[in-house]
């Protein structure tokens, strides 16, 4: 068996090299890279690779396509969107089922709305990876802002009434000298030597 | 050696029960022999939770899998880094680990506090035992780690593959030092409340604490993100996963503590607030550890579905109000000492810093829990995505990278306009020269935008503070420029340390505006074909697949694929990105295949190659190629951060008033000569 690997390295060394000479030719583009394209042999033990997966093809990198799959939710449970799931999970099979819905809706002259609304029709609102700004879902979009924002306004209001009252009755010591005895002064002494920020 | 640790845990148990009762009783009477006892029982809990630690570990070691936790976690030929790492990979054992790492805090918080503070610790002890006995219990009623198998498996499951990886080994570990540790200033806390001492004293005695805690935090959620980055291979390392969130809640106010305590500190203010800052900050710990061990919010992360669940809720629920209703009595004990004299001082920028940092934790705990809400309101569970938790969150974030910078310039007290224009002029023309220069060469992202130039701000306005101090000290006393240097930040650890952070903080901000230029392509690829990527930054990048290769490594299976990389046509590197297909000591797969990407890191961008698997068990391979920006500033500002975070609690630091005014400025105490 190490035999074997070692003759299928030295294989793909050559290989390696081949395209490496050839590297000045123009570079292939992805659309190029259809089967049928180049050698490709076969692999020891196919199964260590995972299921077999199907060839990517320009479609599948449609920024359209990327964007509509991005706001629809892969059903397998991972909780991402099916596009970041069927380029992370190379192990789940219902992201890439998902995808080719999206692409045959696409395909079949659908606007990326349009398949959204489908896929809701289908699965429910859970499939939208923002959830419609409606409803119950209000609250869980415009509720912490809008306590950030009414704490801020509060905080500010009380700042300015502190800042006011410190004004009109000051907390400082007298003119004339310190009101402190000399053990408070020790203890502040104390303090400040912990307070070196 | 299952007996051994399973009696060591109800030895445990029984003194968390006794100590809990004893340092309470010791608190209250003060009688030295009870305060004594629940001291010792501290001790003697982390003893007996150090022999379970042992047990678990040789049974780890010596693949006893008549053990259930053994059986799932490890086998015979999971590599020994990782044997010992089990110890916290699974829910049962870390939350041994919890334990044990909480009596061990304990236990040095009662060597290790100074006299003058020593009031605090019986109820110190107290606290400590019944959160440690709190988590034992949980073992023993509901996730035992000693549990045996009715039968004994000739090998173990081995380790999750996305656990065999060291960012792995030491993520959790520094999390849930962070974590733990908080515990420590939650009891000195409840101690001061108890005790009805609520003067500064107590904050001075949980200083290095908080500091240790909010650092461990830290380095742990860095390594998290780095975890997710090399192993997970989606290309990203912060997705607003509920356990990330989780562990970032207690970072921001605990953050939101380290700055509002300076003011009560210097002025005698937020004595309620800095209180509650350490009780929610100790809630939202024990509250992360309830989501990640719950699943009660679908998570990656989520151990499955386990009563512990409820044992947590329950605790916090009682926790919570406890502490709330003690704060809620002693209230009237806590009135500030003086008054905010003007809006336009350091302590108002304090404020609104701290209204920001509660005001992010508040919006990530509402995003995480409303799947709950909404369930119990609607039925339904509705989850916010990745780009709802930027839209909230990243400006609140940007108008925090802008109070770093302006806090340390505003005086305390109260600033003047003189003063204001003295330290503003420097700040606000770099980072408008940075954002000038940022729309001279085409960036035309807003978040980007402000990040990068807020960053030069601040950057800008720690680099006029190292500079007047230095200065300062080359003009008075004639030292050598670095040598000034050493020395202002030697003496002055705290407030340099903290300059230091925020400059790692700058760090992070641009590195996280660089996810705004994430470019990447899918691409099917045979021998010699190629896909092409263009960076941000107008290079041309080439992947050239070369081939794959297949080999046996350790307890795994690989297929590792060949490709070249050229950047504008000159070689650069390979990428060898992997699909793993891990095995027992029989060479049976014992998980799905997993994938293992390849990156190749550089200063302004990093590759970042997935190979998804192969067409047909051909050499046809189907690759993700991805040009992340400046992700290498997040791992670096990571460091920056915790060098920081280190200088601030480097012990020493504090000097004697009389050098003070060698450190570049000078205190005049009132009726000093």
């Amino acid at each position: 068996m190490k035999s074997s690997d070692w003759t299928r390295r030295q294989f793909l060394a050559g290989v390696a090299g081949l395209f490496a000479f050839q590297s000045v030719s123009p570079t292939v583009s992805q659309s190029d890279s259809l089967p049928g394209a180049g050698p490709a042999g076969k692999l020891l033990d196919p199964q260590r690779a995972g299921r077999s997966l199907e060839p990517v093809t320009g479609r599948d990198n449609l920024a359209a396509i990327q964007a509509i799959e991005k706001q629809l939710r892969c059903t397998c449970g991972c909780g991402l969107d099916i596009y970041t799931c069927r380029t992370t999970d190379f192990n789940c099979t219902i992201s890439p089922g998902l995808h080719r819905q999206v692409l045959a809706r696409y395909e079949a002259g659908q606007s990326g709305q349009q398949i959204v609304d489908a896929f809701v029709a289908e699965h429910g609102e859970s499939i939208l990876m923002s959830p419609p700004q409606r409803g119950f879902n209000l609250v869980g979009y415009f509720f912490p802002g809008t306590a950030l924002l009414a704490a801020g306004v509060l905080l500010f209001v009380a700042l300015r009434r502190w800042t006011r009252l410190a004004v009109d009755r000051p907390a400082v010591a007298p003119a004339g000298g310190p009101a402190a005895s000399p053990a408070e002064l020790e203890r502040l002494r104390r303090e400040l030597e912990q307070v070196d920020g | 050696m299952t007996l051994l640790g399973g009696s060591a845990l109800w030895i445990a148990f029984l003194l968390g029960v006794w100590g809990a009762i004893a340092g309470f009783a010791g608190g209250r009477t003060g009688r030295p022999d009870l305060q004594r006892s629940a001291r010792h029982a501290v001790f003697a809990m982390c003893a007996a939770l150090l022999t379970a630690v042992f047990s678990l570990e040789w049974a780890l070691f010596h693949h006893d899998f008549n053990i259930e936790y053994v059986a799932a976690y490890t086998s015979r030929n999971l590599p020994t880094f990782y044997t010992w790492s089990a110890l916290y990979a699974g829910q049962k054992g870390s939350l041994l680990f919890w334990a044990t790492v909480l009596t061990l805090f304990g236990s040095l918080a009662q060597l290790l506090t100074a006299g003058r503070h020593r009031v605090y610790l019986p109820y110190v002890a107290a606290v400590t035992a019944v959160v440690a006995a709190f988590f034992v219990c949980v073992m023993l009623f509901a996730a035992n780690p000693f549990e045996r198998l009715p039968y004994t498996p000739v090998d173990g499951r081995g380790l999750n593959p996305q656990l065999q990886n060291p960012g792995m080994v030491f993520h959790p570990p520094m999390l849930y030092l962070g974590y733990i540790s908080i515990t420590i200033p939650f009891a000195f806390a409840m101690a001061a409340l108890l005790s009805k001492r609520l003067d500064a004293d107590w904050l001075i005695a949980i200083r290095k604490w908080t500091l240790l805690s909010w650092l461990f935090l830290s380095v742990g959620i860095c390594l998290g993100m780095w975890w997710a980055y090399v192993e997970l291979g989606w290309g990203g390392y912060w997705a607003w996963d509920p356990v990330e969130n989780a562990s970032l809640l207690p970072w921001l106010t605990m953050t939101a503590f380290l700055h509002s305590v300076m003011i009560q500190e210097k002025r005698g203010m937020l004595k309620k607030w800095n209180l509650a800052l350490i009780i929610g900050s100790w809630l939202l710990s024990i509250l992360g550890t309830f989501i990640t061990r719950s699943g009660v919010i679908s998570s990656v992360h989520s151990f499955t579905q386990s009563p512990v669940g409820y044992f947590f809720l329950a605790f916090l629920v009682l926790a919570g109000s406890a502490s709330f209703t003690l704060y809620a009595k002693r209230l009237p004990l806590l009135a500030t000492e003086t008054r905010l004299e003007s809006m336009v001082s350091r302590e108002a920028s304090f404020f609104f810093n701290n209204l920001l940092l509660v005001g992010i934790a508040f919006s990530v705990l509402f995003g995480t829990l409303f799947p709950i809400l909404s369930e119990l309101v609607t039925g339904a569970k509705t989850t916010f995505s990745t780009t709802t938790f930027n839209r909230v969150n990243i400006p609140l974030g940007l108008a925090l990278l802008v109070l770093t910078g302006i806090g340390p310039l505003i005086a305390w007290r109260r600033a003047s306009i003189p003063n204001l224009k003295r330290q503003f002029v420097a700040p606000l023309t770099g980072g408008a020269l940075a954002l000038l220069m940022l729309l001279a060469g085409g960036m035309r992202d807003l978040w980007a935008l402000l990040a990068i130039s807020f960053g030069a701000f601040v950057t800008v306005t720690v680099a006029q503070e190292f500079w007047r101090g230095v200065r300062a000290r080359h003009r008075q006393y004639g030292e050598a420029w670095l040598l000034a240097l050493g020395r202002l930040v030697a003496r002055n650890r705290r407030r340099y340390g903290g300059y230091v952070v925020h400059i790692g903080i700058v760090m992070l901000f641009v590195a996280f505006s660089g996810m705004a230029f994430k470019t990447e392509t899918e691409a099917t690829l045979r021998p010699g074909e190629s896909v092409t990527l263009k960076s941000p930054y107008g290079w041309t990048y080439t992947f050239t697949h070369l081939g794959v290769s297949q080999y046996d490594a350790l307890n795994r299976q690989v297929t590792a694929a060949t490709v070249e990389v050229r950047r504008d046509g000159r070689k650069i590197g390979l990428l060898s990105p992997e699909k793993r297909q891990h095995v027992d000591a029989f060479n049976r797969p014992t998980f799905d295949p997993s994938t293992e990407p390849s990156i190749m890191s550089m200063l302004r961008e990093d590759l970042y190659g997935v190979l998804g698997g192969v067409v047909n068990g051909t050499e046809q391979a189907v690759f993700r190629f991805t040009i992340n920006p400046l992700v290498w500033w997040v791992w670096y500002g990571g460091m920056v951060v915790a060098l920081g975070g280190l200088l601030v609690m480097w012990p020493g630091g504090g000097m004697p008033a009389t050098k003070r005014s060698q450190a570049g400025y000078a205190v005049r105490l009132v009726g000093q000569a």
